[in-house]
């Protein structure tokens, strides 16, 4: 269901938030600027819309997202750094706002999860390969070895 | 009257999976044949009843009968007929029930397919199904009743959600759900092994097909979803890494983990155990993503329905599948004997490595999804963890996957030759390389990734028929005889290679969307807008009237060096009965490449803010998704997999050799 119900989702935004079809990045928000602009769609990509559901505020049709893009443009426009423009928005709303959560005490397993999977199933892999290899073939059953011979015997196989 | 026999039906279904949950295992346990023999009759009716069911809600919404509520809330009597059909599954109550109708589907399949089964094995494989139905039936039934009247009927309905009136809305969820619920039959046989403690390769025969079955719709259920949002949603995106799209990708890369250990398990009865595991986390991950769905409880106002009820009462019936199957699994696996012997370097050992790397990257969406939900129970700090995350973390895994997928190919069973598998990969290599500096040379500035990602990818695509071409190439030999041996080749060799093309092919569109062009502006019609070769312009605006909502049109000619080569008609409705509008980008498919336009306001000066997009091979991402399906249909079709050839070797083993001793245990 899974763009059902973000469509779902979206139409909630759609019918609540603005009866005419506004849009994410509209024409009048772009920079004259093309290189302040791409920096703009990049850091405005990595950002929470915080009233929507996992949409970045370059995806968004409300209103706030719209409000967040113009003020990381005007803070651009000043001469901010991407970084400055980040750490002012995080400085207001929150860790809650960057799509890419950084890297603390409280993300280390977040951010150290599939390292540490890969290493601790390589390793369990390692050991079951060289438990694999000590481990003597099993020997025959006596059934086993009956069909054995009774295939030997016969040459339908050849 | 329909209307009542269906709601009938549905509770009839429950007494009959309450039966088929619990007489076969009975017998089976107690030895009475006849009492475990009624798995099958039990899960045929089920199948019928619910069938019935289904078709007696469909009903309803077909003539609009409003006294139903599910029917009043979703549908109008002017709706178009399909999305009157496709409407049934378009709300919580309704798409329940065809998660149920198709868990039926499969046991019934089981059923009437299995007969090579051992009588026992499949016994309790129908009765473990038949515990799903049970939760889900008493689930629908209780808390998410299609069937509810409402007195006195309205005159008219609310309508469908505007946005879910689109063909996708009647292939999408189906498809979805047979992957989703297929993973439950493999759920179903893998419990029953760990009941009866009896697992071998018969074992992986008989559930690998099923496994392919869930997994090719999987695959063309979550393609089939991101065309859709990429065509509904009107800004091009085509994947979000929304917890409602990482639910679904979760089973997906269990469950093809699952395909390649049961590969290994077949031939070779290794990764017995593992396997087991894999059974059990893919439906385990069917079912969080219903919940996660359903509950509501990753976000607020997302899904169908939000009610609390619904959350806890899936949640119960996840904690008791996955604890219940997880606990059995701790309890009976050790008893059960691992064998198969391979060296570290082997066509078992590099499955193995896949099998890593998949779950990791599994363990990782599962990770990135749930961890804000724990971290703020824990702490109660919000974080947020999207696209960057996963694309930054899944981004090496999938590159590493890639490299590996056409060496581990081409190492033999048992004992393999690293050297001679990375020989016959060179070319490939060479290829995805050369491509790759070359594509550097030329677009010199742009971004790093898409020429890398470009010659991965056709490394891929090469390299997946490495292994297929040293089987069928030998120097001197008439092209006749190759043809020959390319014929004779088992057609899940050829299977393995088209779906790992497939793969090649997805990520070729994925790294081509780094060359992409967007433009938003306002537009004056008649005013060209370029989109790398090509030149978009809106001619004039038109009005015209649906039959449930009214549009205007944006009449679009696509040209290229001052040539017309289509036109476009780019769109917004807006639907009177909901007050909502929608945008129909507009979408023009030359070659491989789209351009995408989406409308936005309209000026009074005449002109109109548009979202215009070059999109370079996008359509190869799900072009390849169906290369991947279609080879799993090949592999489906192997002789040795064919669902009902089990059953036919059982009948002439017993005159070939009479003492056939079973696979020892």
């Amino acid at each position: 269901m899974t763009s059902l119900c973000r469509i779902i989702l979206l139409s909630i935004v759609l019918a609540g938030l603005a009866p005419s079809s506004a849009r994410a990045v509209q024409p009048d928000e772009v920079l004259p600027d093309t290189k302040l602009e791409a920096r703009a769609r990049a850091i405005s990509g990595g950002l929470r819309c915080l009233v929507c559901q996992n949409e970045s505020i370059d995806d968004s049709k409300a209103e706030l997202a719209r409000d967040l893009r113009l003020l990381v443009r005007e803070r651009l426009k000043l001469g901010e750094s991407d970084e400055q423009v980040r750490a002012f928005l995080v400085k207001r709303y929150g860790n809650f706002i960057l799509l890419k959560p950084p890297l603390n005490l409280e993300t280390a397993f977040l951010w150290g999860m599939p390292a540490l999977m890969l290493a601790a199933g390589g390793i369990a892999l390692l050991f079951g390969l060289r438990r694999l290899q000590s481990t003597p073939a099993a020997p025959l059953s006596q059934a086993e070895r009956d069909r054995l011979a009774a295939l030997l015997d016969t040459d339908t196989l050849l | 009257m329909i209307v009542e026999t269906g709601h009938y039906a549905l509770a009839l279904a429950l007494a009959v999976a309450l039966l088929q949950s619990v007489l076969p295992l009975w017998g089976t346990r107690s030895g009475d044949s006849g009492l475990a023999s009624i798995a099958v009759p039990a899960a045929i009716t089920q199948f019928l009843l619910l069938g019935y069911a289904f078709a007696a809600l469909t009903y309803a919404h077909v003539v609009s009968d409003f006294s139903l509520l599910t029917v009043a809330e979703n549908s109008l009597t002017t709706k178009p007929l399909v999305y009157k059909i496709a409407g049934v599954w378009g709300n919580h109550e309704g798409s329940m029930l065809l998660w149920v109708l198709i868990l039926a589907t499969f046991g019934a399949a089981v059923a009437i397919l299995g007969r090579g089964m051992t009588k026992e094995l499949r016994a309790d494989t129908l009765a473990v199904q038949g515990w799903i139905s049970l939760a889900f039936l008493c689930f629908i039934l209780f808390t998410s009743d299609p069937f509810v009247r409402r007195f006195p009927a309205p005159f008219e309905g609310q309508d469908l959600n505007p946005l879910l009136q689109d063909p996708g809305l009647a292939i999408h969820p189906p498809l979805l759900y047979l992957g989703y619920v297929g993973s439950s039959i493999v759920f179903s046989f893998a419990v029953a092994a760990l009941i009866s403690g009896r697992l071998d390769a018969a074992w992986a025969r008989y559930v690998r097909p099923w496994i392919l079955i869930a997994w090719i719709f999987l695959t063309l259920g979550i393609a089939m979803g991101s065309y859709w949002a990429y065509y509904t949603l009107g800004w091009g995106g085509f994947w979000f890494w929304d917890p409602v799209e990482n639910a679904s990708l979760m089973p997906w890369l269990a469950g093809t983990a699952l395909v390649h250990s049961a590969a290994v398990m077949e031939k070779r009865e290794a990764l017995k155990i593992w396997t087991l595991f894999l059974a059990i986390l893919t439906f385990s991950l069917s079912l969080l993503g219903t919940f996660l769905v359903r509950s509501g409880v990753l976000t607020s106002v997302h899904s169908f329905a939000s009610d609390p009820a619904r959350g806890v009462f899936i949640l119960v019936i996840l904690t008791v599948f996955i604890g219940g199957s997880l606990s059995l699994y701790a309890w009976r696996a050790p008893s059960l004997s691992q064998r198969g012997l391979f060296a570290p370097v082997s066509r078992e050992s590099a499955l193995a490595v896949n099998n890593l790397l998949l779950t990791t990257c599994c363990a990782t969406v599962l990770t990135g999804t749930l961890y804000p939900l724990a971290l703020e129970a824990l702490t109660g700090d919000k974080i947020s963890v999207g696209a960057p995350f996963f694309n930054l973390t899944l981004g090496p895994l999938v590159a590493l996957i890639v490299l590996l997928i056409p060496l581990g190919q081409s190492l033999a069973w048992k004992r393999g030759d690293l050297l001679g598998a990375a020989q016959r990969v060179t070319v490939a290599a060479l290829g995805g390389l050369v491509v790759a500096l070359v594509l550097v040379a030329i677009i010199r500035g742009g971004p790093v990734l898409a020429p890398v990602g470009l010659g991965l990818a056709l490394y891929l695509i090469v390299g997946s028929f490495a292994d297929v071409a040293s089987r069928i190439w030998a120097r001197g030999q008439p092209a006749r005889v190759m043809l020959a041996r390319a014929v004779g080749l088992p057609r899940s060799a050829w299977g393995a290679a088209i779906v790992h093309a497939g793969l090649g092919v997805t990520l070729m569109g994925l790294a081509a969307t780094g060359w992409g062009v967007e433009r938003i502006a306002t537009v004056k019609l008649g005013q060209g807008i370029d989109l790398g070769p090509y030149q978009a312009t809106i001619e004039n605006l038109r009005s015209r009237q649906g039959p449930n909502y009214s549009e205007v049109l944006a009449h679009t000619v696509i040209s290229r060096g001052g040539a017309a080569v289509a036109t476009v008609e780019p769109a917004k409705r807006s639907f009177p009965a909901r007050q909502t509008a929608v945008t129909e980008a507009g979408i023009v498919t030359l070659g491989f490449d789209q351009i995408y336009i989406s409308l936005g306001d309209q000026h009074p000066d005449g002109s109109i803010d548009a979202r215009m997009f070059w999109k370079p091979l996008v359509t190869a991402i799900w072009i390849g998704a169906v290369i991947m399906a279609f080879g799993g249909i090949v592999s489906l079709s192997d002789r040795r997999l064919r669902i009902g050839f089990a059953r036919r070797a059982a009948r002439v083993r017993p005159a070939a050799t009479p003492a056939a001793p079973q696979p020892a245990e």
